[in-house]
């Protein structure tokens, strides 16, 4: 029999918030010496009490908008009793029956067209310490503890991993568009808990859901759900039973294990926390946030298209990371009093510079080319001051130094020499230490000229105008 | 003139006009701590060098014309609330060894205002209780009568202002923890409305319900230490905005018209006859003073026992999840895994008492009687609400005793918990409506203090000390002290039999 899988998802996403979510410790956590960013609040201490950040509501309410929920009029804080040694205080403040937003959606591709996937609610916590084990002994570090944790919980609406996928990436692209979150999938500023069920082709009755725990990397999401999934599968195959169970992901193994059954489920015992007022959520504040809000990733898209008249593609490309797309336009803008057409700007940044990125694994917002210095080396190029070849040195030098266009190459004297007469001799003597080649090129093979002229460009390091040099050598090997 | 017999207020005097040094008198209290505190047992932890050296800034300040509202003052602190540097235990084996590294915002407050810290008060362990009994260190005695309890849990802060062992004292009140000793031990204390004082570093028991309240020699004293503490803190988002009077222009005595009601359930059965007598003629002094007096009703006060039970239980159980022995304070060792350490450390750190509270909160949390219990608890806590606001419509405050009883035998009620909690059987209701209330003396029966209690509304302290003070000028309560005995060898054994 076949069997087809249902899978809901929860994703718990670290705020960029400057503060820590309930004291004024910082949560910029990653490059700090382990438990320097803590106080008497995030670290439990008796007698301490909890003060909420208002910018992590804010944040919280403004991806709420972008996922198209109710934002709550009312909503509370709530404790999560359970023990563990890197939870101070022995409950995380969390949300339960009342959280800030539900009831929302994001849409996907999917082959064929587009999908809805339902955002059940999305709420704040609490991020708790983290365990470090060393030779035997396990150390907490606090630093984390506190940090603000946003969790957007969805239906169980995907029916594939690759709609999973599909979803995490435009989560992860609204998250980082508004600016909320770093997204960042290796780190743990995006961290994944999913429950997955399989039923048999056809029919409407889903199976007994299984949980799985402790998904630390976008991969790790991915591999686990490929491996419960054909887990089920065999199980089932082989006419088994599917508990309802709660399973943790060895990375290592590459494998699900069981971690609780349910006759051991968590009672997490969630009642409200009375250190915290309730939130009234007023509709001015929503709407003073929602005025706010940068424009979305497929607005942005579809504007791209229809502004730009670009393609699919590289609208998709350009618009995949805000810092990009807000580059994009900025050098368009530079460029339109110019002539200069916007497809032209977008080959420029999906081709060199995104090469150029990769290659130094640069973020972004670290680009050191202003959108004014792309344009005026693209001005250069259409002048023919340079060459194509120089334009792309020219560019690599500016993404590694800063340095200005034109200053580089005054500096390394690559403007193009379009001249006949200072072309010519360096022409005589490649015709004169190439005679195979010449005389290949008598005989008929007219595609060796390229190569002539790829010597002639050697010989001027690039600046000789290939047009020029081509013409040059026709004419004098055809007289 | 004893030095430490005076009232902050007649302190303060002689302080302003340079007669006695805040040193002589900190010494003064010190020495009296020394003569009677073996006896007594109030202080778990004495501060006398910090104390001395507070004292002698205190005089310094003064010198240079500074002035504060408590400028070398000596209190006396319920160990439940963060001092930075000296050990907050709680009454716990398992904070025994905790010294927190910050101040209480109340602590902070004193402070600024120039007070001195003699040391932390004995309390019942989280301050559960209504004697002082579960303690884990020791049980603090009665100064009117030894054998006896100071009442709980800031039975340590009660008896230590009682006895002249400090000229004021803070304490906490969670369902009448300083009402109920202030009224056992013969002095004043006032639970401030819910919100009023910032909670910070007050170490919680029951976080809806706790509140920091002071315990003085008279309503003068208590007024000058609320106005200190009181108001807004950052830092306690369940603190109130509202802006702080200054209490002691409050102090009129004159109530002429006033409407005080008097609620017939707080005179139910199981009120001691003398109890009942002495707060009925309590009574009649304040209709003399020409205040309209009524009888009302709080119909659901028979609920409020319960219902506290479940809440502040339920609060608790989450509340003390934090002392597992991983961060600070006891930690068992010889544990196998963590979880094991978890067991031992909680099993052997912890009392009964706060077991059985855990307990009972925990199960009222958990799934499948959530709603039942906690959830029910809550709407419960609601009609209580109600019969307050109902009253305040009608009346200014309202009055009746604040114990049932007066102060009762060491280990009478101990080993029954039921009893224990039915001492605070007139004072649970107050902390579920967030409302204040006050207890000062208002005569004897056996030989014992009795406490009148005295309700407001939320934010309605200045009108609860106005009549306290009415009450206060035109009887003598406020005046007698106990005559301290040393404790027989027989009764040293019984206290040491009750040790737990
Ligand atoms: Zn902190």
């Amino acid at each position: 029999m076949e069997y087809e899988p249902t899978i809901g998802l929860e994703t718990h996403a670290q705020l960029l918030t400057a503060s820590k979510v309930f004291c004024s410790c910082s949560s910029n956590y990653a490059a700090a010496s382990p438990n320097t960013l803590v106080c008497p609040v995030c670290l439990g201490m008796p007698g301490s009490l909890p003060v909420i950040n208002q910018r992590a509501v804010e944040y919280v309410i403004m991806t709420g908008l972008a996922l198209n929920c109710r934002i709550a009029e009312f909503s509370r804080f709530d404790r999560k009793n359970y023990h563990y040694p890197d939870l101070v205080k022995g409950y995380q403040i969390s949300q339960y029956d009342l959280p800030l937003c539900r009831d929302g959606w994001v849409e996907i591709q999917v082959s064929g067209g587009t999908k809805r996937i339902g955002i059940q609610d999305v709420h704040l916590e609490e991020d708790t310490g983290k365990l470090i084990h060393v030779g035997g002994q396990s150390l907490i570090d606090f630093n984390r503890s506190g940090v603000p944790l946003m969790e957007i919980v969805t239906k169980p609406d995907f029916t594939s991993i690759e709609e999973v996928r599909e979803y995490v990436l435009k989560l992860r692209r609204i998250l980082r568009y508004l600016g909320v979150s770093s997204g960042n999938m290796e780190e743990g500023a995006m961290r994944f808990e999913a429950n997955v069920s399989l039923h048999p082709a056809g029919v409407a009755e889903k199976g007994t859901r299984v949980e799985i725990k402790n998904l630390n990397s976008f991969r790790a999401l991915l591999r686990s759900l490929e491996y419960e999934i054909n887990r089920q599968n065999q199980v089932l195959q082989q006419g088994g039973k599917i508990d309802r169970e709660t399973r943790g992901w060895d990375d290592e193994r590459g494998v699900t294990f069981v971690q609780r059954s349910k006759e051991f489920a968590d009672d997490y015992r969630y009642f409200p926390e009375p250190d915290l007022p309730p939130l009234e959520i007023s509709r001015e504040w929503v709407e003073e946030i929602r005025s706010r809000m940068p424009e979305l990733p497929d607005e942005r898209y579809r504007r791209f298209l229809s502004e730009y008249g670009l393609s699919a593609y590289d609208a998709g490309l350009l618009t995949d990371d805000r810092p990009i797309a807000d580059y994009f336009e900025q050098a368009v803008a530079i460029a339109k009093p110019r002539g200069i057409q916007p497809k032209t700007i977008a080959n420029w940044i999906t081709g060199e510079l995104f090469r150029l990125l990769r290659a130094s694994g640069t973020e972004p917002t670290a680009i050191q080319v202003p959108p004014e210095q792309l344009v005026e080396l693209i001005v250069m190029l259409n002048e023919n001051s340079i060459t194509m070849t120089s334009a792309k040195h020219v560019l690599e030098v500016m993404f590694h130094t800063g340095k200005a266009a034109r200053d580089i190459v005054a500096e390394e004297g690559l403007l193009q020499i379009a001249d006949a007469n200072q072309i010519a001799p360096i022409v005589d003597e490649v015709i004169r230490t190439n005679p195979d080649a010449v005389a290949q090129y008598k005989g008929g093979k007219e595609t060796v000229l390229r190569f002539l002229v790829g010597q002639v460009m050697r010989a001027t390091r690039g600046k000789a105008d290939p047009n020029v040099t081509a013409e040059l050598l026709r004419k004098k090997l055809s007289a | 003139m004893k030095l430490y017999e005076l009232t902050i207020h007649e302190a303060l005097n002689l302080l302003r006009r340079r007669e006695i040094s805040a040193v002589e008198l900190t010494q003064a209290l010190l020495d009296r701590i020394v003569d009677v505190d073996n006896d007594i047992k109030a202080y778990i932890t004495l501060l006398p060098e910090t104390a001395l050296e507070e004292a002698r800034l205190a005089d310094e300040r003064r010198r240079e014309g500074m002035d504060g509202a408590l400028l070398g003052i000596p209190l006396a602190v319920k160990d439940v609330i963060c001092l930075a540097g000296a050990p907050t235990t709680c009454g716990s084996r398992i904070l025994e060894n905790f010294i927190p590294p910050y101040d209480a915002t109340v602590i902070e407050r004193l402070h600024q205002a120039g007070a001195v810290f003699l040391g932390k008060t004995n309390t019942d362990e989280f301050a559960m209780g209504s004697s002082t009994e579960n303690s884990a260190f020791f049980t603090t005695h009665n100064p009117w009568d030894p054998s006896r309890v100071p009442g709980g849990s800031s039975g340590g802060s009660a008896a230590a202002v009682s006895a002249d062992e400090a000229l004021g004292a803070l304490g906490s009140d969670t369902g009448g923890s300083v009402r109920q000793p202030a009224s056992l031990c013969g002095i004043v204390g006032l639970k401030p409305t819910y919100g009023r004082v910032s909670r910070y570093g007050l170490v919680a028991f029951a976080s809806s319900l706790d509140q920091i309240g002071p315990l003085c020699k008279d309503v003068t004293d208590c007024a000058l230490l609320l106005h200190v503490i009181a108001g807004h803190d950052a830092r306690d988002s369940t603190s109130w905005h509202a802006p702080v009077p200054d209490y002691t222009q409050a102090l009129r005595s004159e109530i002429k018209g006033l409407r005080i009601g008097v609620p017939r359930e707080y005179f139910a059965a199981g009120i001691q006859p003398g109890v009942e007598t002495a707060v009925r003629k309590a009574i009649q002094v304040l209709a003399d003073l020409g205040a309209e007096i009524a009888e009302t009703s709080l119909p659901h006060t028979e609920y409020a026992l319960p219902t506290y039970y479940l809440i502040a239980p339920a609060e608790a159980s989450a509340n003390l999840a934090r002392y597992d022995g991983v961060k600070y304070g006891y930690a068992a060792a010889d544990a196998a895994d963590i979880w094991e350490a978890y067991r031992k450390t909680r099993q052997h750190g912890f009392g009964a008492e706060v077991k059985r509270r855990i307990m009972l909160g925990t199960y009222a949390l958990s799934a499948g009687y959530y709603d039942a219990y906690y959830l029910k608890a809550q709407k419960v806590r609601t009609l209580i609400k109600q019969d307050f606001d109902r009253a305040f419509q009608q009346f200014d405050v309202l009055v009746g005793p604040t114990s049932p009883t007066v102060a009762f035998k060491i280990g009478e009620k101990i080993a029954d918990p039921l009893q224990m909690y039915l001492s605070d059987i007139f004072t649970l209701g107050h902390n579920l409506a967030g409302i204040c209330a006050l207890s000062l003396p208002c005569g004897f029966c056996d030989g014992l203090p009795v406490g009148l209690q005295i309700s407001g509304p939320a934010m309605g302290e200045e009108i609860v000390l106005r009549v306290a003070y009415a009450y206060e000028q035109a009887t003598p309560w406020h005046t007698y002290k106990p005559a301290l005995r040393n404790l027989s060898q027989n009764e040293y054994q019984m206290d040491k039999e009750h040790r737990r």
